[in-house]
């Protein structure tokens, strides 16, 4: 076992272990702990994986972002119901169907990759076409990951990219879902606004009937 | 002579004392973190100092002036004692684990940031590719430890100031990605190494003079690294004349004490990576090292040690102004209201980074359609290139393996 492989093996089980506690928790901010823990260590893999960008990504968005909103949220909903959760026996047995069935895709997906052969086929379109996209082991993934946000994939061959379909690119889909992101923000802010407004207009009638 | 000619402490270990296995790894890794954390140690020592002095100068009194000599140079030092001698409470309402958490947090959180900080020409214990994305990206969770005491202290005045830090901290986070972006742009890396060697050979090539939006940019840039600090006048999670003392009410001794060390040490990241974006990272202003040559092609490792050397000192004076425009901000504009800041943020500084960014992306089309140069000095294309060319490590993340520790020890 080298260096690199008994680390991996550790923040593997953090990550793991964050993930167990979450569920096994009763009370929110502890759940939140935990799920920061195992977020930090699911980027902690993709730091030992070189990928530094997806890595920072992970921190920023869910660490940084989500557990800071469930915190925010468990904070101003205050005390009694929301700190402990209790979960039926059906909940339960839905939620264990929904994890054995996600563990089965993921299971099915990964016997399925040739890993040994879509490695070197890797390697091999990266030396040919290192003018495009630099070695991800050397100078990081964010070049690629940009190139194939526009449609110029670095593990794919030429002809495979010549091919009608394949040339599409993330960008379409990006878009797509920032967009949305956009909508769902403005409604918040919207259907936040809107209450109030109702409250203001409704102040002075009240003030007539008193 | 032999640790100045490696490239990387983990191979030097390896090659030239012979460590087997994943000795030479461990053994630099080790040498980084002491490294990392004397600097991450040395900030609050002399910030905690600067600031009473420069507070003190500031409202026409003279600050420390016995501990330690005329200057009150061990101030901060006898702070330290002080506050080790406190006695360690924790309130019985507290979530107690939680509570001790907290101050850990804060401080892992700044302390990483400082993994992935250059502080000259490759002497950076974590080289990425992402530099600048994956240090803001470890400041952002600073947040999360201030949220946690907050909530955990079981006081409502420590409730207050976390929920006002979370607002802060999520809104001001948005203009100061922009902020950082800006520069980005025009530079074509994320890689803080890179963004130094680009802005070197004189100070019309900084990034803040490129053109006129990353010079607006940096003053943006440098209002949200304010906010994300919690400097006065955004120290509204603290805010003592409202709150006692916000989040921070229930701590007292060395838990305290790390709350402030995490403060310092991340104002003094703030303003190294305001050097690299805008600054010009460890470039003196005007091309001394190139007239000497000391880093040309063929120059000896020793005279490459030296410049390096010279560019510690000129990146750490240039962070330590950011800091002290900073202290000196702080003592001189009043606390703003919790509504005036997200009103600052949201009305002001969102849309001018928003417009900033939009004006960046269009600067290199305009220029070109223009006719004219895309840039008030050198092309940074052409020098990337240059840069590009020279002898480079391989730079991988988890290696821990660039020349910080090589150079700073001698042989």
């Amino acid at each position: 076992m080298t260096g690199s492989e008994i680390l991996f093996l550790l923040v593997a089980l953090l990550a793991c272990g964050g993930a167990v506690g979450v569920v096994i928790c009763r009370q929110v901010v502890w759940m939140a702990v935990w799920l920061m823990i195992s977020l930090a260590g699911v980027a902690g893999l993709f730091f030992l994986l070189s990928a530094d960008f997806v890595g920072a990504a992970q921190l920023l968005v869910y660490v940084g972002g989500t557990v800071v909103l469930l915190i925010f949220g468990v904070m101003l909903t205050g005390s009694a119901p929301a700190l402990k959760i209790k979960t039926s026996v059906a909940e339960t047995l839905a939620a264990a169907g929904v994890g054995v069935l996600l563990l089965g895709v993921l299971f099915a997906t990964v016997c399925h990759v040739n890993w040994s052969g879509a490695a070197q086929t890797v390697s091999s379109e990266l030396q040919t076409n290192r003018s495009l996209a630099d070695s991800p082991l050397e100078n990081g993934t964010v070049g690629p990951l940009g190139l194939a946000l526009l449609g110029l994939r670095a593990d794919r061959s030429l002809a495979d990219r010549a091919a009608p379909g394949s040339a599409a690119g993330y960008l379409l889909p990006f878009e797509i879902v920032s967009v949305h992101l956009l909508v769902v923000l403005i409604g918040a802010a919207y259907l936040a606004r809107a209450k109030r407004r109702l409250a203001r207009e409704s102040t002075p009638a009240e003030e007539v009937v008193s | 002579m032999m640790l100045l000619a490696a490239h990387n402490l983990s191979e030097f270990f390896r090659e030239t004392c012979r460590f087997p296995g994943f000795w030479p790894e461990v053994l630099a890794a080790v040498v980084h973190a002491v490294l990392v954390a004397a600097f991450f140690g040395l900030p609050a020592g002399v910030f905690i100092w600067a600031e009473r002095k420069i507070a003190g100068r500031i409202q026409d009194r003279l600050g420390p002036t016995r501990t330690g000599g005329r200057f009150g140079w061990l101030q901060s030092l006898a702070d330290g004692i002080k506050l080790l001698q406190k006695e360690d409470l924790i309130p019985g309402d507290a979530n107690a684990p939680l509570f001790r958490l907290a101050p850990y947090l804060v401080v892992v959180a700044s302390f990483s940031a400082y993994m992935v900080l250059p502080f000259s020409d490759g002497w950076v214990a974590v080289a990425s590719k992402v530099g600048v994305f994956l240090i803001l990206a470890l400041m952002s969770l600073e947040v999360l430890g201030v949220i946690i005491a907050g909530y955990s202290s079981g006081s409502k005045w420590a409730l207050f100031g976390a929920m006002r830090e979370a607002a802060q901290m999520v809104s001001y986070e948005i203009p100061m990605a922009i902020c950082a972006v800006v520069p980005i742009v025009a530079a074509g890396t994320l890689d803080m190494v890179e963004l130094g060697r680009m802005q070197t050979g004189g100070f019309w090539n900084w990034l803040i003079f490129h053109d006129p939006f990353t010079f607006l940019a940096f003053f943006c840039y440098f209002v949200c690294a304010t906010a994300s600090c919690k400097r006065a006048p955004f120290d509204l999670a603290e805010a003592e004349s409202e709150l006692v003392a916000g989040f921070l009410t229930e701590y007292s001794g060395m838990r305290w004490s790390f709350f402030f060390l995490a403060e310092y040490a991340s104002m003094f990241a703030v303003g190294g990576i305001a050097t690299y974006l805008f600054l010009g990272g460890w470039d003196i202003g005007l091309p001394i090292i190139e007239a000497l040559g000391l880093k040309a092609p063929g120059a000896s490792s020793a005279s490459i040690y030296l410049a390096n050397l010279i560019g510690m000192f000129v990146f750490l004076a240039k962070a330590t102004t950011v800091v002290f425009v900073q202290i000196w901000v702080r003592w001189t504009l009043p606390r703003l209201r919790i509504d005036q800041v997200m009103t600052t943020c949201l009305k002001y500084l969102v849309p001018i980074s928003c417009f900033l960014f939009l004006g960046a992306a269009l600067w290199p089309l305009a220029m070109a359609a223009g006719g004219g140069r895309s840039h008030w000095g050198d092309p940074p294309a052409v020098r990337r290139l240059d840069s590009a060319s020279a002898v480079q490590p391989v730079q991988t993340p988890l290696a821990l393996d660039e020349q910080e520790g090589a150079g700073r020890r001698s042989p």
